[in-house]
């Protein structure tokens, strides 16, 4: 990895073109930590295939392409931002809009809800909140061999900020809504820092929607910590164009008897890539995985799951689903790390894929590093397709082929879809798996762009 | 309980090698290191044919090109290539290869080790081609399978009397440029059994080869060819020691098969090469390339592996399963003790049609060992209905050890069903309080469950074998519940 690819060089570039722009308008805690993040970068570069972590995934068709990047938010986007509205009008949720990478509003940055839960821009938050902020920020997202990660570090300036106080449940999910939108090819990043103290409870979603049909880029960066005693619950939405890339680092940093779970649904997307980091750092921490794609044309999903057993007696369970038709092509990167010491460790990890058509293609590399020796570990993979005799058997019930090849493969779906715990979006995901599966999704739901 | 086990544990733990022994034995060295007089040297020494030199110089210019690869989960101390000498020989006598005609102190050797060299009437099922250092010592039964037109000899017989044989099928499945080890091999290889399975000929009786490393500093390079053309069946042994040393020895051998239309090879191995003693200190670093290619239909290869011994273990006994229907199977069992550490696994390459793999992988780790299977299944985009199997599983006997599984599943194909499934733990207490509540004593419980938990895999291995590896792991491990 010595010698930089002409890809890195313009990201490099980028930099140190903009960094002065970028600083000035970013509050200085944040700043420190840029040079170290460039350096890093400048080491690592965009990942290639060669780098084991990114093996099947290859990043050059979306890195290699002339973008304007987006650093400077301007008023009338905020306006536009403002006029988006959910589609599921019965999820009752807090709502923020985040558009190209910024928190867009015209009013407050940061706003207290009842429960005395902050929520707002990460930017005006680390200007209010030092010393809550600085005890968090840049501290879970680590990585020695991804560059993106680092790149976002060095760049991204803003994001979402939320801060739950000990022992506050809050009822109500928190939704984020990243929206990109431009006239132009666009490159952005942002950076979303979540807090949720001892004995507190809530869920956040996050919906990523394309408003525009222009080529996007987007590195986003999320890091959470999970207190003593807490309960957290991330579903993460993507319904994007087919010239859409989006990478997502979500980091899940958890203390002593915490409960997490992540939940990653792609219906539709150029290329997406979700890495999910979970770190057991507390004993008696639980973490839940899960993840679900559908992909079909060129499209290309490459899920990363780490889940890192720090110390004794956690659990940890992972669940990723994919179904695959025409020429898009699927990865699964999953591992599980026992540290020495942590005994008493329970891990499992479930991976299932169906391909429907000889063009599309599938990669799955399930890990399990194993230093102590009182566990249980397991993992499943598989490759296949839908079990001839459930359709026989569904057939011989009087069910017609295609309807009962659409059952079983929504029912596939399903058992990831069902551990969302919000019931309104768990109908609604249901619901858009059954019409993205019928192929009457064609169009992006609450999206303006046509992706044919 | 607990004294039980820590009483057992120290036993594991200072367990001898028992083939640790050095025989003095007249030696022919060349001095140490590697360049190309020393290519040339080798060649000479074995009055090998033009385009054979030509193939060890091209090896060797292309070996200067390469770097050794660092992916692996080990941790090799760099190894010094002009510290090591290349080829050693038991100083010949006339060669007749009449048994009488042996060095004496070279038949005590294999006698200590239970090979026999002669053709002895209770052994009467195998034939064994015996290798010390770097040459073939004695094929046995070499006449009776010659009646059926079976060729088993030294690789350096077959270049003399079957040219043409070898020219077609070296480097056909392992090209020289494959890997670092692999063409390193290439070019100093000196000796290792050749066979060729005439069509439709079944073997009569177990094929074998025993590799021996008797000198100070050498580095052992064989090569093994095995091809059976249509129709034909073959049972393939190998087995291996090293006498106690506390310098890492280095073993960089490579296996190809070639299996044609309708063709069957077993091939199975017991590797007790020197692990090192308690401290890691020495021990055989054991860099083996192995490959077999089902070329015709309907062809079958099948791997069976008992890893005990070596400091490093480093292999990956794979199928390139070419021809429509054809199998491809890997049974292994790798033990780990001490610091020793395994990388190994399989790769099943899937590119005709209906073609099937299974891959059984059983990991013990105990003490500081490490121990990793990686594997690779690769469907092609033409391999319709292709099918895998893989399983998994470690055993881990106290808590310093470590299991790994690194397994890769690339499907191209629609058609294609791959599952994988592994699985990591320890033997439960449950289990042994289950055998004591019975009688059984500890140390006996985990006797009968390692055996349990290796049994899939010692099964599929030749009666002649099944009972060594079964001792193998009874002395390596029995009892070290952590």
């Amino acid at each position: 990895m010595n010698e930089k690819p002409v890809m890195t060089e313009k990201y490099l570039g980028l930099y140190k073109d903009n960094i002065d722009k970028i600083s000035g308008r970013s509050s200085p805690f944040i700043n420190t930590f840029r040079a170290d993040a460039f350096d890093k970068f400048s080491k690592l570069g965009i990942p290639s295939k060669k780098n084991e972590g990114y093996k099947y995934t290859n990043l050059s068709t979306f890195f290699d392409h002339d973008y304007e990047s987006y650093f400077m938010p301007v008023q009338a986007d905020f306006l536009k931002a403002e006029k988006f509205r959910c589609e599921v009008t019965d999820l009752d949720a807090h709502g923020i809009v985040l558009l190209n990478g910024f928190y867009p509003t015209l009013k407050e940055k940061l706003v207290q809800l009842p429960s005395g839960i902050w929520i707002g821009s990460l930017n005006e938050a680390a200007i209010r909140f030092p010393e809550i902020f600085e005890k968090h920020f840049g501290k879970y997202a680590k990585s020695e061999t991804d560059g993106l990660i680092h790149l976002n570090t060095a760049m991204a300036s803003d994001g979402v900020f939320v801060y739950v106080p000990e022992g506050v449940t809050l009822t109500r999910p928190v939704q984020v809504v990243n929206l990109v939108q431009s006239d132009y090819d666009m490159f952005n990043q942002h950076r979303n820092l979540i807090i949720a103290e001892k004995n507190s409870n809530f869920s956040i979603i996050i919906c990523d929607h394309t408003l525009s049909p222009q080529k996007f880029l987007t590195n986003a960066v999320t890091e959470v910590f999970v207190g003593e005693n807490a309960h957290f619950d991330i579903i993460r939405v993507q319904n994007e164009h087919n010239n859409a890339c989006k990478i997502t680092n979500t980091f899940i940093h958890q203390e002593r008897n915490s409960v997490t779970s992540s939940n990653n649904i792609t219906l539709h997307g150029g290329l997406i890539r979700n890495s999910t980091y979970h770190i057991l750092a507390g004993e008696g921490a639980e973490s839940y995985s899960y993840g679900l794609f559908l992909a079909d044309k060129w499209q290309h999903v490459d899920n990363f799951v780490n889940v890192d057993h720090v110390v004794p007696n956690c659990t940890s369970n992972q669940l990723f689903k994919g179904v695959l038709d025409d020429m898009s092509t699927g990865a699964f990167n999953g591992r599980i790390l026992v540290r020495p010491g942590a005994q008493g460790t329970l891990a499992y990890q479930k991976n299932n894929n169906i391909i429907l058509t000889d063009d599309a293609k599938m990669d799955t590399k399930p890990q399990l590093e194993i230093f102590a020796d009182d566990v249980k570990c397991s993992h499943g993979a598989t490759i296949g397709q839908i079990d001839e005799d459930a359709l026989f058997y569904i057939q011989s019930r009087g069910i017609n082929k295609r309807e009962a090849r659409l059952m079983l493969m929504f029912g596939f779906a399903h058992e990831v879809i069902q551990n969302i715990k919000i019931e309104p979006l768990r109908d609604r995901m249901d619901n858009l798996v059954m019409q993205r599966l019928k192929g009457e999704l064609s169009r992006c739901a609450s999206c303006m762009v046509k992706c044919g | 309980m607990e004294k039980d086990q820590d009483k057992i544990i120290s036993d594991v733990t200072t367990t001898e090698y028992k083939y640790g022994f050095y025989s003095d034995i007249e030696m022919d060295r060349i001095p140490k290191g590697l360049s190309e007089e020393v290519v040339r040297l080798i060649s000479a020494k074995k009055n090998e044919p033009e385009w054979l030199l030509e193939f060890r110089l091209k090896s060797y210019h292309h070996w200067l090109t390469m770097k050794m690869p660092t992916w692996p989960n080990l941790k090799i101390a760099p190894i010094n290539y002009q510290d090591i000498i290349f080829y050693a020989a038991p100083k010949e006598r006339k060669n007749t290869g009449n048994i009488d005609d042996i060095d004496p102190e070279l038949k005590k050797t294999f006698d200590k080790l239970g090979i026999p060299l002669q053709e002895q009437k209770h052994l009467a099922g195998v034939a064994v081609d015996a290798v010390i250092d770097s040459v073939s010592i004695k094929t046995t039964f070499k006449e009776t399978l010659a009646e059926m037109g079976i060729i088993f000899c030294s690789f350096s017989d077959a270049v003399k009397e079957y040219p043409d044989l070898v020219k077609r099928y070296m480097g056909s499945v392992v090209p020289y440029t494959d890997n670092f080890f692999a063409t390193l091999n290439s070019a100093v290889f000196s000796d290792g059994s050749f066979c060729y399975i005439p069509k439709g000929v079944r073997c009569p009786m177990e094929l074998s080869t025993y590799f021996r490393i008797n000198s100070a500093n050498t580095g052992q390079f064989e090569r093994t060819l095995l091809i059976a053309d249509e129709e034909a069946y073959v049972s393939y042994l190998e087995g291996c020691t090293a006498p106690s040393r506390d310098e890492n020895q280095l073993h960089a051998a490579i296996v190809e098969i070639v299996a044609e239309k309708n063709a069957e090879v077993k091939y199975s191995t017991v590797q007790n090469w020197y692990p090192g003693d308690k401290d890691g200190k020495g021990g055989v670093y054991n860099f083996v390339t192995k490959r077999g290619m089902c070329k015709g239909e309907n062809s079958k290869i099948s791997w069976t592996q008992i890893e005990t011994g070596s400091a490093i273990t480093w292999k990956y006994p794979s199928c390139i399963l070419r021809g429509d229907n054809s199998t491809g199977e890997f049974y292994s069992v790798a033990v780990t003790n001490n610091h020793q550490q395994a990388d190994t696994g399989t790769k099943m390459i899937h590119i005709g049609k209906n073609t099937k793999s299974t891959i059984v992988s059983k990991g013990i780790s105990a003490g500081r060992g490490q121990n990793s299977y990686r594997g690779l299944v690769k469907v092609l985009k033409n391999a319709t209905n292709a099918r895998n199997y893989s399983q998994c599983d470690s055993l881990l006997l106290g808590d310093k050890c470590g299991a790994h599984t690194f397994p890769y599943l690339e499907v191209d194909n629609s058609t294609a069903i791959v599952e994988h499934e592994a699985t990591t733990s320890k033997i439960g207490e449950d289990q042994i309080f289950y055998c004591n509540q019975r009688g059984i004593s500890t140390e006996d419980a985990i006797g009968l469950i390692v055996n349990g938990y290796a049994r899939e895999v010692i099964n599929k291995l030749p009666m002649e074998f099944a009972v060594e590896a079964q001792k193998l792991l009874q002395i390596s491990l029995e009892g070290s519940v952590g």
